[in-house]
This record gives structure tokens, C-alpha cells and sequence, in this order.
């Protein structure tokens, strides 16, 4: 049971480009509801959330706007059950006072989530939000933020984020974003761009306009940075590209392609695979003395690091023992052992934020899974499984594994899906056009 | 690549080799039928026609069959003999196997055919390899059939004077 001890309270939450401030409300004296997502199936918890009351008549479409972000990003989680606003007996016109619990009881309600969305004098937005237990009639929760009104989306998800860490106990991943490879044109002459989008699928932005051939994009843990390989001129190559400057550079100068690359979790250092011949061995470039480091030499394929949070060891894929299977070491390249050892072909391992996890693509019996492991190989569990699943990236929280599956037939092309540490929720991550690769970012506030 | 039944893998192979040599078979049926007669010798149409730009492989294997090594033979008389042709070889693999490590793979399947080329005697400067892993199928389909076309080594000509 995750109970929540921090004082969510007693601190000011400064974002880049929202401004929170604490809602002036009584600590509650007890435990309030509480959410439990280290189980398989639980319930999800009914929650009411009307939509938010505008300061002024001009407001009323992003007031309801903002609850509606809050409302789907909590739904999508799996873990609450937004009612239907059809049943509410109360209408919430002032989101300062207690509202009606009885009338929140009787449609059974556990949480409430009230709030309000105002225009100020310079401009900007102020929402607030208060978030209630329906049954002990308290507040658990209130915060108000400032913001530029076209930033009304995270303004959402920052409210959702802090809705979900009151009620489970641990930080939420609404305020993330996803990069990953858009993929258009027909199956023999596709075209591949870099796009990014907010985790919901909103705000999508194309980052490269498709004449390169780009794959495997992945997110700097500490700058507006993502690493990739694209094709074009010469060998192929890990390239480093600034989202919001737009420039990009080269990793490295190494004699031949480069690929797979994954940032260290301090952001100093990108891991990459370099083909000699018919093998390729792992590298790791310091991004700040240029410095490169040869970590394998193996007669092998040696390919997709990813490092543990702490950066003390890396998993890899080789196929050294003849097939594809994923192995740990030390993050000087020492002490490589094999951690897997079920059925089948392991490959695209990728350590959980939290450490305690490795996610990996599993090939069995003609088909492609997606499961978890512990970093000793040991209490493997499989999330889902079918024709082709493939390249799993952990949500910040550790909590969902979001991967890309592909779909068989003339039409048919790959999608972003997510799934629960549990096995259960799994959902399809809208996109616009055929989706892979993805890569979760940290998260934002 | 992967995708089959590792147990089963030596019945696969054989059924593998016999498919693509069937399947090589048609293909260079249908376009001497096409092109009778038209293809100049020493032209780009010539090397595809009459020598084959391509081989195959078994799943997840970079070795070069019997017949992928007479294939390959033919390519290297046939450069001797118009020697102003560069060579870009292209590695290959199927969608049944995970981006990374299919670009490793197809990037061994292109340096084995380099180092077959070189090794009859084609110089190594005028040879360049490059890996698509399973970014560039050319079947489509969602079975074997289709898959045993795209884990391919393919030997692309540029300049020469028939271009």
C-alpha cells in the first residue's frame, strides 16, 4: 500500500513555464481515499469532475477545456472512472466553498475535483483546482497555477499529475511528452519523420521533414535534447538534435554506422552501437570531452544499451551465445553476464526508471511480447503479446510501458499502445499516421 | 530474421533455400520474357537481368548458399569486365526481427557479399555497403513468402558507361 507521507503542502511548485501557488486549505488530519496500483485489478475509483466554473463568461470554454484534459488523462490511466456528468445533482458555482457532499455521495462519487479558470489583467490564466473526498467531506487537495493561455493543455495535465500523487502516492506522468518515428506512405515506400507530441497525443510537432530515413529516437533525461539515428549522405549515423532550436549535430566520429543510442540518466553521455564489419560492439561517447569509450568487443551483435537510473551498469542485447539475449554489465564494459535464459529470442532491454525493472521484446513461437524482469533475469512476467510487438519505453513513474505493435495486412502499418505494469489498461496512444519507436520523456514539471 | 521456430529451423532452411530459388527462377523468367533481347550488354539492365543484383538468406543467417555464391561469382566476371561501374551493396532483413539488431544483421548479410565480392577478385575500392536493416522491404505480404525477399544482399551499380 502506497500511502502518501510527503506533505504535499509545505512546498512551491515551480515549472518552466507555469506558476503554481498553493491553495490556502487545512492539512487534513487523517488518511483520506487512497489508491492502491501495485495490484493487478483493482476497481477503478469513481471520481466526479465537473466541469471547471469560468471567472468570467469569456473563460467557459477553456475552464471546461482544462477539466476535460483532467478527466481523460485520469480515465486513461485505468485507475479512476470519471461519472458521467449527466448524473451530478449539484452544479459546483463556486469553487471555494464545500461543495454538497451528500449530493456527491449519492451518485457515488469518491473524489471530486472542483476548480476555476480565470483571465487576469496581464493576460494570463490563473486555474485552480481543489480535489475532495466525497465520504469524509474533506479537502485532500488544492493548488492554483499561472500561466499564458495557449499552455491551457499542461496547465491540465499539471493538475492531473497532482490529483493522481495525492491519491497513489507516487508522482504521476501526465505532464510528459512522447517523441517517436511517424510513418506514412505504403509499406515498401515508407516515409519516416521525428514528431513529438504531449503523452495524450495532443500538440503534435514534426521534428524532421522525411527525406532522411530516422529511427529510434530517444529523450535527454536533463535538456530539450533527443538522440537518433537517421540515414543520408555517407554512413548512417547518431545525430543529437535540440527540440527547440531545431539544431543537430553528430555523435561522435567513428568509422562506420552508428545506432541504438540511449542517453545516461545524468544526460552527460550517449550509448551507441557501432558496426565493424559483421558485428558491432558498444560505445559510449561523453557528450562534454568528445571522449569515446569502447565497452564490448565481442564477435557479435552487440546492440540496444540502456543504462540503470543509478549509472552504475548497463543491459545490452548480443547474440555472442547464437541468439539474441540480454545480458548486464558494468558501466566500464566489465563483468558482462547473461540475464536471460527463458524461451526464445530477448532483445530491446530497457531499465525502469525505477530501477527495479527491465522491460524487454521477447520473439516466441512466431510471435512478438512485451514483458518485464528483474535485473537478475529472474520473475519474468509477460504484458501482452500477438503478431509483432516491439520497442518498449517505460513512463517516468515506472508505472506503463508504452511500445508499438504492428498490424499485419496490405493496410496495415504500426501504432502506439500502452499497457499497466499489471498487464491491464492497455490502451492505443493516438497518432495521426502510423507510429514506432516511441520514447517517453521525464517528466516536465 | 527470427520469427520461425528455432526447432524447426533446419526444415525451414531447406524449404527457405528451395523457395528463393524458385522464386529467383520466376523473376528472371518473367523479365528476359519482358526485355527479350533489349538489355545492351555492360548495361545496369544487363546486371539485373541476365546476372542477378541479388541473393538471399535464411532466417537470421548471413551465410551465403551455394547458389547465392554462384550469383555472386557471376556479379564479380561480370564487374571484371565492365570495371567502370561503382558498387553499392545494400544489406537486407525481413520485418520479423527488432530494429537494432536487424540493422546489425543486415549490415553483417552486406559485408559478407562485399567480402565475397572481394574475394573474386573485385578491388575493395570500388565497393561500398550500406544496412537498411527491415526499413526497405520489397514484398509486403505477412508470411514467409514474402519475407524471404527482403532478407536480401542486393549489389546496385552507378556510373559505367551504360548508365
Amino acid at each position: 500500500m502506497m500511502r502518501p507521507t510527503r506533505k504535499l503542502f509545505g512546498w512551491l511548485r515551480r515549472i518552466a513555464a507555469v506558476s503554481a501557488v498553493l491553495l490556502a486549505v487545512p492539512m487534513p488530519a487523517w488518511a483520506l481515499i487512497e489508491i492502491d496500483i501495485t495490484q493487478g485489478n483493482i476497481e477503478p475509483l469513481p471520481v466526479a469532475i465537473p466541469d471547471f466554473v469560468a471567472g468570467s463568461g469569456s473563460e467557459a470554454e477553456v475552464a471546461a477545456n482544462i477539466s476535460n484534459v483532467v478527466e481523460a488523462n485520469l480515465e486513461r490511466s485505468g485507475l479512476f472512472r470519471p461519472l458521467n456528468e449527466q448524473a451530478f445533482i449539484q452544479t459546483i458555482t463556486n469553487p471555494d466553498l464545500p461543495p454538497q457532499f451528500a449530493d456527491w455521495r449519492v451518485i457515488n462519487a469518491q473524489a471530486l475535483v472542483t476548480g476555476r479558470v480565470t483571465r487576469l489583467g496581464d493576460g494570463r490564466l490563473k486555474a485552480e483546482f481543489r480535489l475532495w473526498d466525497v465520504f469524509a467531506g474533506q479537502q485532500m487537495t488544492g493548488q492554483q497555477y499561472f500561466t499564458a493561455p495557449d499552455n491551457w493543455r499542461r496547465v491540465g495535465h499539471i493538475i492531473a499529475d497532482a490529483i493522481y500523487e495525492r491519491l497513489t502516492g507516487e508522482k504521476g506522468h501526465f505532464d510528459t511528452r512522447i517523441v517517436f518515428v511517424d510513418e506514412t506512405g505504403t509499406k515498401d515506400s515508407r516515409t519516416k519523420r521525428l514528431a513529438i507530441m504531449d503523452q495524450d497525443g495532443a500538440n503534435i510537432r514534426y521534428l524532421t521533414n522525411g527525406r532522411d530515413l530516422v529511427l529510434t529516437p530517444r529523450f535527454s533525461p536533463s535538456s530539450q535534447e533527443i538522440t537518433y539515428m537517421s540515414y543520408g549522405s555517407g554512413e548512417p549515423r547518431v545525430f543529437l538534435l535540440n527540440i527547440e532550436t531545431g539544431q543537430r549535430e553528430i555523435v561522435g566520429n567513428f568509422p562506420g554506422m552508428t545506432y541504438s543510442p540511449r542517453f545516461s540518466p545524468d544526460g552527460q553521455r550517449v550509448l551507441m552501437s557501432l558496426q565493424q564489419g559483421g558485428n558491432a560492439n558498444i560505445y559510449a561517447m561523453d557528450l562534454r570531452s568528445r571522449r569515446t569509450t569502447r565497452l564490448t568487443n565481442s564477435p557479435s551483435i552487440d546492440t540496444a544499451p540502456s543504462y540503470s537510473p543509478d549509472g552504475r551498469q548497463i543491459v545490452f542485447e548480443s547474440d555472442r551465445g547464437g541468439t539474441q539475449q540480454v545480458y548486464v554489465m558494468d558501466a566500464n564494459g566489465g563483468n558482462a553476464q547473461r540475464i536471460s535464459f527463458g524461451e526464445g529470442r530477448y532483445s530491446t532491454p530497457v531499465w525502469s526508471p525505477r530501477g527495479d525493472l527491465i522491460a524487454f521484446t521477447k520473439q516466441l513461437g512466431g510471435k512478438f511480447l512485451i514483458g518485464v524482469m528483474k535485473p537478475d533475469g529472474s520473475r519474468e512476467r509477460i504484458l501482452t503479446e500477438g503478431f509483432h510487438n516491439e520497442g518498449p519505453t517505460w513512463s517516468p513513474n515506472g508505472r506503463i510501458i508504452m511500445f508499438f505493435r504492428d498490424v499485419p495486412g496490405a493496410g496495415g502499418g504500426p501504432q502506439l499502445w500502452a499497457v499497466n505494469l499489471t498487464g491491464r489498461n492497455e490502451r492505443r496512444v493516438p497518432t495521426p499516421s502510423f507510429a514506432s519507436d516511441p520514447a517517453w520523456s521525464p517528466l516536465l514539471n | 530474421m527470427s520469427g520461425l521456430f528455432p526447432s524447426k529451423s533446419l526444415l525451414n532452411l531447406a524449404v527457405v533455400l528451395l523457395v528463393a530459388v524458385s522464386l529467383a527462377a520466376c523473376a528472371g523468367r518473367a523479365k528476359q520474357a519482358d526485355v527479350a533481347g533489349q538489355a545492351v550488354p555492360g548495361s545496369q539492365q544487363d546486371f539485373v537481368v541476365n546476372v542477378g543484383d541479388r541473393v538471399f538468406f535464411s532466417v537470421d543467417s548471413s551465410v551465403l548458399s551455394a547458389t547465392s555464391q554462384d550469383t555472386l561469382r557471376k556479379q564479380a566476371a561480370w564487374l571484371a569486365q565492365y570495371p567502370s561501374y561503382q558498387v553499392m551493396i545494400e544489406g537486407h532483413a525481413d520485418e520479423r526481427g527488432t530494429r537494432e539488431y536487424n540493422l546489425g544483421l543486415s549490415a553483417r548479410r552486406g559485408d559478407a557479399v562485399k567480402n565475397y565480392l572481394i574475394s573474386q577478385g573485385v578491388p575493395s575500392n570500388r565497393l561500398k555497403m550500406i544496412a537498411y536493416g527491415k526499413e526497405r522491404p520489397v514484398a509486403v505480404c505477412d508470411n514467409e513468402s514474402c519475407w524471404n525477399q527482403n532478407r536480401r544482399g542486393v549489389t546496385v551499380l552507378s556510373g559505367g558507361a551504360g548508365s
